[in-house]
């Protein structure tokens, strides 16, 4: 079976299930996940493996689907939700900014909230303005929340280990038009540290920052550049919160120019937080100014000729690397 | 009830009502800052609910939830400390009036986003009923939260998975400063709409201790059983307005005094003379309460308020706060 490939979407569903193998308290709730097996595949199997006492289709009702969660996590269970698009979790926001971050805070201490929502996220895949965004920075402007965004299947389960054996609150981004991409099966027990950056090639002229889509797309945008001579170090942040400014502010010792690459818009991008810590604590570092690649201001766009106008492109990325390295 | 549960009781509501009336006094001398969401007048739905429930089975309730906090437990001291942001304060000071929360009696939060813990309840009994634990939820909510989706969600959800909770709401007549049939479509807020989510629903008079215990125990016991959730509307009265901030002028005067005319302490009063309990003995029970309460305010105002490094506590399961490696 080892020709067979290990897609990102597979790795979703084998990550959760080897942590309910190794835990009875870890569940799953959310719309379309049990018998259908998830509207993205990504909870294929589950259900015939573990049954409906641990897989349990919802209504469509967010709120019920985030709250009842909240309420299960604090009473002794690891659930996992699922929230279909990122974009629906603008429905159940009151739970992901006023409830689930704020509960151990304002009890002083009495309460955690060890869960998991999973949500697809991002474009790229032509299904309109309202199915989708990139919303990682939505969770970004909430104090406790652990954000995660895998750009690999290894890591899609190793981060996903992490993210269930959390006691915080973990909302975990799995981005659409990664999920049909393969890679290696990681070995059992293989589990990603939340908050270790990876670096995902190595290179001495430029430091490339990116998360889940922008990692692929950097890393081309590197291939392409190392035939002009061009050496770029392309760092997987794999989480927002902890965010890994360590690797970050190594590397730039060694390249001492940034590009950041985001698919979220730029105005209020989790790009602007990486760049704001360089500039306060890695200006020295600094041989040119700091690029950042973002999603335009616009909802995004149906055509694919103009989602490519908006959101970030190989072609943007090696362009913006070419001239800092100009600079 | 037997006699002395009966006057346990009415012990619990006359230590709550004291409570209430301490933390409005400190308000007005400055003590307590933001706002208090007082539920003088409701004392019998929080009391009697918890006489029926039992020591772990979970509550969730509101901003206005002083007196859900202390029927579970919470003393009048961690509670005015808390109010009075003192460092022994039940939250440690970082709740506040709106969040009394005390998790290891059962009580796990008060929610100031109206209506957004109904779901939490309903998840709590999904816990219960996935680790076949016997316990039930109850969420206490007021009739403002009927109108909020949450409400909705939580309702079909408990009911499309049988969970054993219970959805309490304290009808107090008042949406903050509405009367709630100006904003409402349905006579009884909570009642009525429960036909929609096949549920059973019973409205019941809030301020007698004996009704509200009687129907939450029957309630529990039918979640306990496995048959599913209940929905019950108490009907009751604020004596104060929405918060600090409302005298409540709003209210007509034969309505007020209609209302205070039933108040649950002399409900509960009448019954116990009714079952031969002496006047001295309530008397004694009075004095102890107060005593109790004296105490309290004494020494919550003698604690220390918290120093400043617990800001950045307790964000994270750690116990800290760091945001990046």
């Amino acid at each position: 079976m080892a020709d067979v490939k290990f897609t990102y979407r597979d790795a979703v569903a084998e990550g959760i299930a080897r942590e309910m193998r190794r835990d009875p308290s870890v569940v799953c709730l959310g719309e379309d996940i049990g018998a259908a097996e998830g509207v993205f595949k990504t909870t294929v199997g589950l259900f015939k493996e573990f049954g409906p006492g641990r897989v349990w289709d919802t209504p469509i009702s967010e709120q019920a689907i985030v709250g009842a969660a909240m309420g299960a996590a604090m009473t002794g269970m690891r659930p996992v939700a699922e929230i279909m698009f990122s974009d629906f979790l603008a429905c159940c926001w009151d739970y992901l900014a006023n409830e689930i971050p704020k509960a151990r805070y304002m009890t002083g201490g009495q309460v955690t909230v060890p869960l998991v929502v999973r949500t697809a996220n991002g474009g790229g895949l032509g299904f309109g303005a309202q199915h989708s965004q990139a919303v990682e920075n939505w969770a970004l402007a909430v104090p406790g929340l652990k954000i995660v965004a895998p750009s690999n299947p290894a890591d899609v389960v190793g981060l996903m280990a992490a993210a269930i054996r959390s006691d915080d609150p973990v909302v975990f981004f799995e981005h659409k038009a990664l999920l049909a991409g393969s890679g290696p099966r990681p070995p059992d027990d293989h589990v990603v540290e939340l908050g270790q950056a990876a670096v995902a090639r190595e290179g001495t002229d430029v430091t490339v920052v990116a998360l889940a889509s922008t990692v692929p797309l950097s890393l081309k945008a590197a291939e392409q550049l190392a035939g002009e001579g061009i050496s770029v170090e392309v760092i997987d942040l794999r989480c927002l919160i902890p965010l890994d400014m360590r690797t970050v502010l190594r590397s730039l010792e060694r390249t001492s120019r940034l590009v950041v690459v985001e698919e979220n818009p730029y105005q209020g991008g989790w790009g602007g937080t990486v760049v704001s810590v360089v500039a306060d604590e890695g200006f020295e570092l600094l041989d040119a100014p700091i690029k950042r690649v973002a999603g335009a201001n616009v909802p995004l766009p149906f055509a694919d000729s103009l989602e490519a106008e908006v959101i970030p492109t190989v072609d943007k990325v090696t362009e913006a690397i070419r001239r800092l390295t100009a600079y | 009830m037997t006699p002395d549960e009966l006057l346990d009781a009415y012990a619990e509501m006359v230590l709550i009502r004291r409570t209430e009336k301490a933390a409005h006094d400190l308000f007005m001398s400055g003590l307590v800052k933001g706002t208090t969401h007082l539920a003088a007048g409701h004392e019998a739905v929080a009391v009697g609910a918890s006489a029926a429930l039992h020591p772990d089975d979970y509550v969730f309730a509101t901003y206005r939830g002083h007196h859900h906090a202390l029927a579970r437990g919470a003393t009048p001291e961690e509670c005015l400390a808390e109010l009075m942001s003192r460092s022994t304060g039940l939250c440690q000071a970082k709740g506040g009036s709106m969040h009394l929360t005390k998790a290891s009696k059962g009580m796990l939060g008060s929610y100031a986003i109206v209506g957004a813990h109904l779901p939490m309840a309903a998840g709590a009994a999904w816990s219960a009923k996935l680790r076949g634990s016997g316990q039930v939820a109850v969420a206490f909510f007021g009739d403002g939260a009927t109108n909020i989706g949450a409400f909705h969600e939580a309702l079909n959800l408990a009911a499309v998975w049988s969970l054993p909770v219970l959805f309490v709401c304290e009808n107090n007549l008042y949406m903050e400063y509405t009367p709630i049939e100006a904003v409402t479509a349905v006579p009884n807020p909570a009642a009525d709409r429960a036909a929609g989510y096949n549920m059973p629903a019973e409205i019941i008079d809030g301020n007698d201790v004996v009704v509200v215990w009687e129907t939450v125990a029957r309630a529990a016991e039918r979640a306990r059983k496995g048959d599913g959730p209940t929905l019950i509307e108490a009907q009751t009265y604020r004596h104060f307005g929405h918060s600090r901030a409302d005298p409540a002028k709003y209210r007509p005067a034969d309505e007020v005094e209609r209302w205070m005319k039933h108040d649950p302490l002399d409900v509960a009063r009448a019954r116990l003379e009714a079952l031969g309990v002496s006047p001295d003995t309530i008397a004694e029970r009075d004095r102890r309460a107060a005593a109790t309460v004296d105490a309290a305010i004494a020494a919550a105002k003698n604690a220390p308020e918290p120093e400043p490094a617990m800001a950045f506590t307790d964000v994270w399961a750690d116990g800290g706060a760091a945001w990046r490696t």
